[in-house]
């Protein structure tokens, strides 16, 4: 009965071609590590995400008179409201910290390394499309840090030469951040980028498993296949990977449970004590912070002096530094891929890079005193160099000998 | 192992490491103590709320009927003693005084106050409600030192009496309140708990509801982990 109806779908639509390719036939080194969890855990909250933000379009109103109130309506009046919204605040924050460590795993495995570069290409653009939506969402509760945040950013834009005025403009739809640009950021937030993330994912896995996946080792399973042409060091995704991830993500649910019911705000990290004032155009916060996500970017932007009166240099140097990252495939100058093989050379640089992104971070959410912002120059002097000068370092490394087949390690 | 641990540690020390909660004008926040299951405790500060806040600060978010529900009311006893504004036990715990008269005649429309407590904190609360103090360089004859030259004059002098900032800095006595200092700060103490019930009713839900979230998960686990294991017997 059932392989008559599957028969029946599969001559019209290839459901069980989809399913043996991307997951019962798909081969995936059998050596994953604990970094590859972050991968699906994205994916669990990509959804999480869309499905509770379903559930808030319901009852919140994209209106600059309404917004604050139904937010806190949803935390009060709606069914099992505060619930949602929790999971959706703190699904945010979460997000950007799988989003970070998985991306933190493609840099030590070298997974952006030929033939994975449109994997990784296609991440960063959901990266950069994540950032946009995270913004945009963060304008909706129309909190003073929502308003004020979304001010100073928007503004940025502001220092672009001869077009600038007229771009922030275009971007607020009036002067100053207003109705019009709370109505026009939930309509990106909640169908526009969606859209665009949802597409680049699967682009993201199409191209993942038409090269297949790297490995802690950083070596190519393909090259060593049984008689029947099945990697030697691969497993089908499903069921090993399957049941694997299930529990990674049940550790992961336990984690973020615990903040979702026990600290929602992440000592105020991930809901600003600020947040809780209703936007006030007239009244300007002592103390305008972005969200922790933003922060090693914003701490750039800061460090760099205005020019002429100009902060654009400032706005420019912080969309190099994420354009830095898109060119890491062809910086990378080293045969091997995994940091287990590579010599200290690209080991030091990884570990100050790590130091340098962490100390970023910190310094974004302070105010700029005079010792930060020289901290802060260092760091972003330290943060371009990782980049600028990763041909030659990776080039000239001390790399060890790379074994043929994956290790037990 | 080590990567896990390095892991977490960078990932979660965001979030043990926290804000740094202190009042703009840096002066050291005393802690409330407050507890939201002392249903006591919440009604009195509730009965403090309507007879001494509401006249200026509305709480408009609260509804009577939730309130009376949570904090072990009946909806007649929340009519007779709390609800002055309004019959309909369904509305909010909003005020007559419009915003535009309050601010002709305050200089500032006091705020509404149904999420004060998540804004400021109840330390800070209950801090600033402990430190008025004679001034005569303001309107109100009286400045804070929570919060520099507010325009909220000492509404709970009665119960305090008046402090005055001696030679140290410190507060000291000025005239005698109707309550000892001690009774003065239950008094505050059970305000700001009502406050913090105010600016998240559900939290009492979501505390509970959480040890069973946490409870099913490692039940889970321990189900998951078996299966996941049996499935990789063979993985050499």
């Amino acid at each position: 009965m059932f392989a008559n109806m599957m028969n029946w779908i599969d001559a019209r639509f290839p459901a069980s071609k989809m399913w043996r390719e991307h997951l019962s036939e798909y081969y995936a080194p059998k050596n994953f590590n604990f970094w590859y969890f972050f991968g699906s855990l994205a994916l669990f909250l990509l959804v999480l995400q869309i499905v509770t933000g379903i559930f808030l379009t319901m009852n919140y109103k994209p209106d600059a008179d309404m917004a604050f109130a139904s937010v806190e309506y949803i935390m009060r009046d709606v069914q099992w409201g505060w619930l949602i919204r929790y999971l959706h605040s703190t699904g945010a924050s979460a997000f950007f910290i799988v989003i970070y460590l998985h991306m933190f795993r493609g840099l030590m495995y070298g997974s952006y390394k030929q033939p994975r570069e449109l994997v990784w290409i296609f991440g960063m653009l959901i990266y950069v499309a994540l950032m946009a939506e995270a913004f945009m969402g963060y304008l909706l509760p129309w909190g003073q840090m929502s308003y004020w945040g979304a001010q100073v950013i928007i503004s940025l834009f502001g220092a672009v030469p001869f077009v600038g005025e007229s771009l922030a403009l275009w971007i607020r739809g009036d002067f100053v951040v207003a109705d019009a640009t709370l109505n026009r950021f939930f309509a990106l937030h909640v169908i526009a980028i969606p859209l665009v993330l949802v597409a680049l994912v699967v682009m993201h896995i199409i191209a993942l498993h038409e090269v297949g996946s790297n490995n802690p080792d950083g070596v190519e399973i393909k090259k060593y296949k049984d008689e029947n042409g099945k990697p030697l060091d691969g497993i089908p995704f499903h069921p090993y990977y399957t049941v694997k991830d299930i529990v990674g993500l049940t550790v992961f649910l336990f984690l973020f449970s615990l903040v979702v019911f026990y600290m929602p705000e992440g000592g105020g990290w991930f809901l600003e004590d600020a947040n809780f004032v209703p936007a006030d155009p007239l009244k300007t916060p002592e103390h305008i912070v972005p969200v922790w996500y933003f922060t090693p970017f914003y701490a750039i932007l800061r460090a760099i002096p205005s020019v002429a009166g100009s902060s654009f240099p400032g706005v420019a140097a912080m969309g190099l530094a994420i354009v830095m990252l898109f060119l890491l495939p062809w910086l990378d100058r080293s045969p091997v891929r995994s940091v287990r093989y590579r010599g200290p050379y690209f080991r030091t640089a990884l570990a100050i890079f790590v130091v340098t992104f962490v100390m970023l971070g910190f310094l974004g959410t302070q105010p700029a005193t005079p010792t930060y912002t020289v901290m802060s120059q260092v760091f972003t002097i330290l943060y371009f160099a990782f980049f600028i000068l990763m041909p030659f370092y990776t080039k000239y490394d001390k790399d060890k000998p790379v074994p043929d087949r994956v290790t037990d390690q | 192992m080590k990567h896990i641990v390095f892991t977490f540690l960078l990932s979660f020390g965001w979030l043990l490491s926290g804000q740094a909660v202190a009042a703009p004008s840096g002066v050291k926040l005393d802690s409330a103590h407050i507890n939201l299951r002392d249903q006591a405790s919440l009604q009195r500060g509730a009965q403090t709320f309507v007879n001494y806040c509401m006249g200026c600060h509305a709480a408009s978010f609260m509804r009577y009927s939730r309130m009376a529900k949570d904090l072990g009311l009946s909806e007649d006893i929340v009519r007779q003693n709390l609800m002055f504004v309004t019959d309909t036990i369904g509305d909010t715990m909003t005020i007559s005084m419009r915003a535009e008269d309050a601010q002709k005649w305050f200089g500032v429309t006091p705020p509404d106050l149904s999420v004060i407590a998540r804004s400021r904190s109840v330390d800070w609360l209950y801090t600033y409600l402990r430190t008025y103090y004679l001034d005569d360089s303001t309107v109100m004859g009286t400045n804070n030192l929570a919060f520099s030259n507010v325009a909220m004059p000492h509404v709970l002098w009665e119960q305090q009496g008046y402090k005055a900032i001696d030679a140290d800095g410190n507060l000291v006595s000025a005239t005698q309140g109707n309550l000892s200092s001690r009774e003065y700060d239950l008094m505050v103490r059970d305000l700001v708990n009502f406050l913090a019930y105010v600016s998240e009713p559900s939290k009492l839900q979501r505390l509970d509801l959480g040890k069973w979230v946490l409870l099913y998960l490692f039940i889970f686990f321990l189900v998951a982990y078996p299966l996941k294991r049996a499935y990789w017997k063979d993985v050499h």
